[in-house]
């Protein structure tokens, strides 16, 4: 387990003010002088060398993303921008940070931001996120009240930082949906490249990083690039938030050791499951993107990148949902897949149309009201729209659907036959999913 | 989603109240002057507010009218995102979360209770006090089930707090949002079993006064146009995929005469542009693909634009087939 002296958060459930005095005493602001010193390629290369993967989902080392930005400033501005949209179901993290450790991550936003050369950061919120938008903004106050932001300030490097939000659509947290957005568009993936290293927000070089990978930063260069590596298995350094949902005995939000096992999370921090060990069923591991993996092998398992793509599953934003014996697990993927219907952005068409199908059929299916080929029927579709859209939303759509199929294909199978018992005539596969 | 708005209850006007003018000037000054579109989510999020909670048809037309927009720009914006609402609501708007981790604890029954006291979705209650719906997650999975009444967050609910604070609202008492069972915020219930060490809070461990891994430069020196020294590397890292430069092995190779190569095209995840490549590489036959090792395949990814395809489509065991001459199991299938 993680010992209190090295985690990051320190203030994540607010038990303490989180007012810039308080936040100082807990570390934050303390020596941004001398790291804003450095040249910006130092900064690139502890965050590198500290191995840490951006925490937004897909695991993309920060320190390499933030050295794809142009090396000089020249007509165009550099931004830094935060995604704050956290709406993956199951995460809730990084509003635990905007909330009570607000000043941890604005100094992150002024590192990061001086790493790629950037004069100005925006940070977007999701438009629910009203109280944690206003704890932000009271911060953003201090710190340029305290001069440790803004022009001519303490720190050295000029330095504007401001809140946005959104207004409640998930797809805004793909990055080049987010830029969308932030433009005053409707909030549509764009085609890429040009990645937003090249040409993002205004056209501008821009990179979009995660809140918690941003508000990690400063820590990591105050303890030293080795001290974060220490901790974790190799690939998959570092120390994470976990948020655990669902059939947990007491659910909760928690700074561990990346690579820490499922059971030492559970056993440590929740209290156990609902119901004690044997009645786990299945874990969605990484928010409801990634496909469900079954009790027996995520038991044991490291809750790292690495270990969890083994499984055919993923870390992703470490939203760790659990779920017990009493679950249907068809209805609870097709209410997933009717989250992806519902935020689909209707700009591709695998996704626009595949998504409504998918949780069509899947809803038939966990009445059981649905023919045996069907099962393959639905793989395939899931497939078709996989790979197939501007961005991985259809990807997200598809693997968990997948992975129902992949581990639980036995419980359709079963609530088909049941179905059918007193129903000698069904209708016919025609219906599909209409 | 089709979301269409209420033409007839919105009226044929709409100002800003004159205490918002300050907080539209505060978000504009937010954007460069020439991108003051950007301020179009915030100005609509502000018109909503001033118009007990839902977006009309005029107040998008005031909001385009600041910001320069077309109107169709606006009116876009609004049906796009669905926190505008676009027909009137109660004075408390309930949001209920109904994704899945809210529906697994629970989430199904306090639907049932907005049912009973409030009553269908999008339906406003005769005294016009309380209507509600149901939303995708909210981001507070861990203190499920939870609902959002206007701005804040009502979280760890239950059938009996949920009526509770639906049955004060209806009689137009205020009820304070937050956790509604006896815990801090996001904290296991019972209390925290972490963050107990006092030293965390009281500034004593910022006594360092150095960074660490400075470069060989004396530390605090104005900087330099080139960091000396190598930053220490913590062995090992990222190195595996993402660090520029080559890695595995290269397969082995085939000259093959014009005529006698492989269709790669038949691999589901290979097109032109892949196969040429392929070719160029020496590999033309599927026998090659279908022996490839874990090494080779990460040689060959590092030549992918969209890296990983060998993996997603399994190419060796679509290639394993092809070679076999059965079509059924691999190759493309579907495609349009």
């Amino acid at each position: 387990m993680l010992q209190d002296k090295d985690r990051i958060f320190t203030n994540l459930y607010g038990l303490h003010s989180p007012d810039l005095e308080e936040a100082k005493k807990r570390g934050a602001w303390y020596l941004t002088r001398e790291m804003l010193q450095q040249t910006p390629e130092w900064i690139c290369d502890q965050i590198k060398a500290s191995g840490l993967r951006g925490r937004g989902g897909a695991g993309f080392p920060t320190g390499l993303k933030w050295t794809f930005m142009p090396k000089e400033v020249r007509d165009r501005p550099h931004y830094l921008v935060v995604n704050a949209d956290e709406s993956e179901p199951g995460t809730c993290k990084d509003r635990e940070i905007m909330r009570h450790d607000p000043h941890l991550f604005i100094e992150g936003c002024m590192v990061a931001s001086y790493a790629m050369r950037a004069h100005a950061c925006y940070i977007y919120v999701r438009g629910e996120y009203i109280a944690e938008r206003e704890a932000m903004e009271k911060a953003i106050k201090e710190a340029y009240e305290a001069r440790l932001i803004g022009k001519d300030n303490v720190n050295g490097w000029d330095f504007d930082v401001y809140m946005h939000h959104g207004a409640g659509a998930y797809i805004c947290g793909e990055e080049t949906a987010l830029l969308e957005s932030l433009e005053g568009k409707k909030g549509q993936p764009r085609l890429k490249p040009p990645f937003p290293a090249n040409a993002g927000l205004y056209g501008c070089p821009t990179t979009v990083n995660n809140v918690e990978s941003i508000a990690v930063a400063p820590t990591i260069l105050r303890r030293g690039a080795d001290w974060f590596a220490g901790f974790g298995r190799p690939n998959n350094t570092g120390t994470k938030l976990f948020c655990v949902s669902g059939h947990v005995n007491k659910p909760c939000n928690v700074e561990e050791e990346m690579s820490i096992t499922f059971r030492e999370l559970i056993e440590t921090h929740c209290g156990g499951i609902k119901g004690g060990w044997d009645n786990l069923k299945a874990v969605i591991p990484g928010g409801s993107s990634v496909p469900v993996v079954p009790a027996d092998q995520i038991l044991d398992a490291h809750m790292d990148f690495d270990t969890l793509r083994d499984l055919r599953s993923g870390l992703g934003t470490a939203a760790v949902i659990v779920m017990d014996k009493s679950t249907d697990m068809i209805q609870a993927i097709a209410r997933i897949s009717y989250f992806y219907k519902h935020e689909s952005c209707g700009q591709c068409t695998p996704c626009r149309e595949g998504t409504g199908w998918m949780w069509r059929v899947l809803e038939r299916m966990a009445k059981g009201e649905a023919e045996m080929n069907e099962i393959d029927l639905l793989l395939d579709v899931a497939g078709q729209v996989e790979g197939h859209t501007i961005c991985a939303l259809g990807d997200a759509a598809a693997w968990p659907v997948q992975g129902l199929i992949r581990h639980f294909r036995h419980e359709i199978e079963d609530r088909i036959t049941k179905y059918r018992a007193p129903h000698t005539q069904v209708r016919g596969s025609v219906v599909a999913a209409e | 989603m089709l979301r269409r708005f209420d033409m007839e209850a919105g009226g044929d006007e709409f100002t800003f109240k004159p205490e918002t003018e300050p907080k539209i000037t505060f978000w504009r000054e937010k954007y460069p002057a020439d991108k003051q579109r950007s301020a179009v989510i915030p100005l609509l999020w502000l018109a909503q507010k001033d118009n007990n909670g839902w977006l009309s048809e005029p107040a998008m037309r005031e909001v385009a009218d600041r910001l320069e927009m077309p109107y169709i720009r606006v009116y876009e914006v609004a049906t796009f995102y669905t926190m505008f609402k676009l027909a009137p609501v109660g004075k408390y708007h309930v949001q209920l979360c109904g994704t899945t981790p809210c529906m697994l604890r629970g989430a199904n029954d306090l639907k049932e209770v907005c049912q009973q006291k409030i009553g269908k979705k999008m339906a406003v209650t005769d005294d016009g006090r309380l209507s509600w719906e149901e939303v995708e997650c909210l981001g507070a999975c861990v203190n499920a089930p939870m609902v959002q009444i206007n701005d804040y967050y009502y979280e760890d609910l239950t059938v009996e707090s949920l009526e509770e604070i639906l049955g004060k609202l209806g009689n137009g008492v205020d009820v304070a949002p937050g956790n509604f069972v006896d815990r801090q915020k996001s904290a296991p219930e019972g209390g925290p079993t972490t963050l107990k060490s006092g030293d965390l809070y009281d500034g004593s461990r910022n006594t360092s006064g150095v960074l660490p891994n400075l470069p060989e430069a004396e530390a605090g020196d104005k900087p330099e146009p080139e960091a000396k020294g190598e930053p220490p590397r913590k062995d090992p890292t990222n190195v595996e995929r993402e660090e520029p430069g080559v890695e595995g092995e290269p397969p082995e190779t085939l000259e093959v005469k014009k005529g006698e190569a492989d269709d790669l095209k038949k691999i589901e995840g290979v097109g032109p542009t892949i196969e040429k490549k392929l070719n160029e590489a020496g590999i033309c036959k599927f026998s090659q693909i279908a022996a490839w090792t874990e090494e080779n395949i990460k040689w060959i990814d590092q030549s992918l634009v969209f890296r990983g395809r060998v993996w997603r489509d399994e190419w060796v065991k679509q290639a394993k087939a092809l070679e076999n001459g059965d079509s059924s199991s691999g190759g493309k299938k579907g495609k349009v």
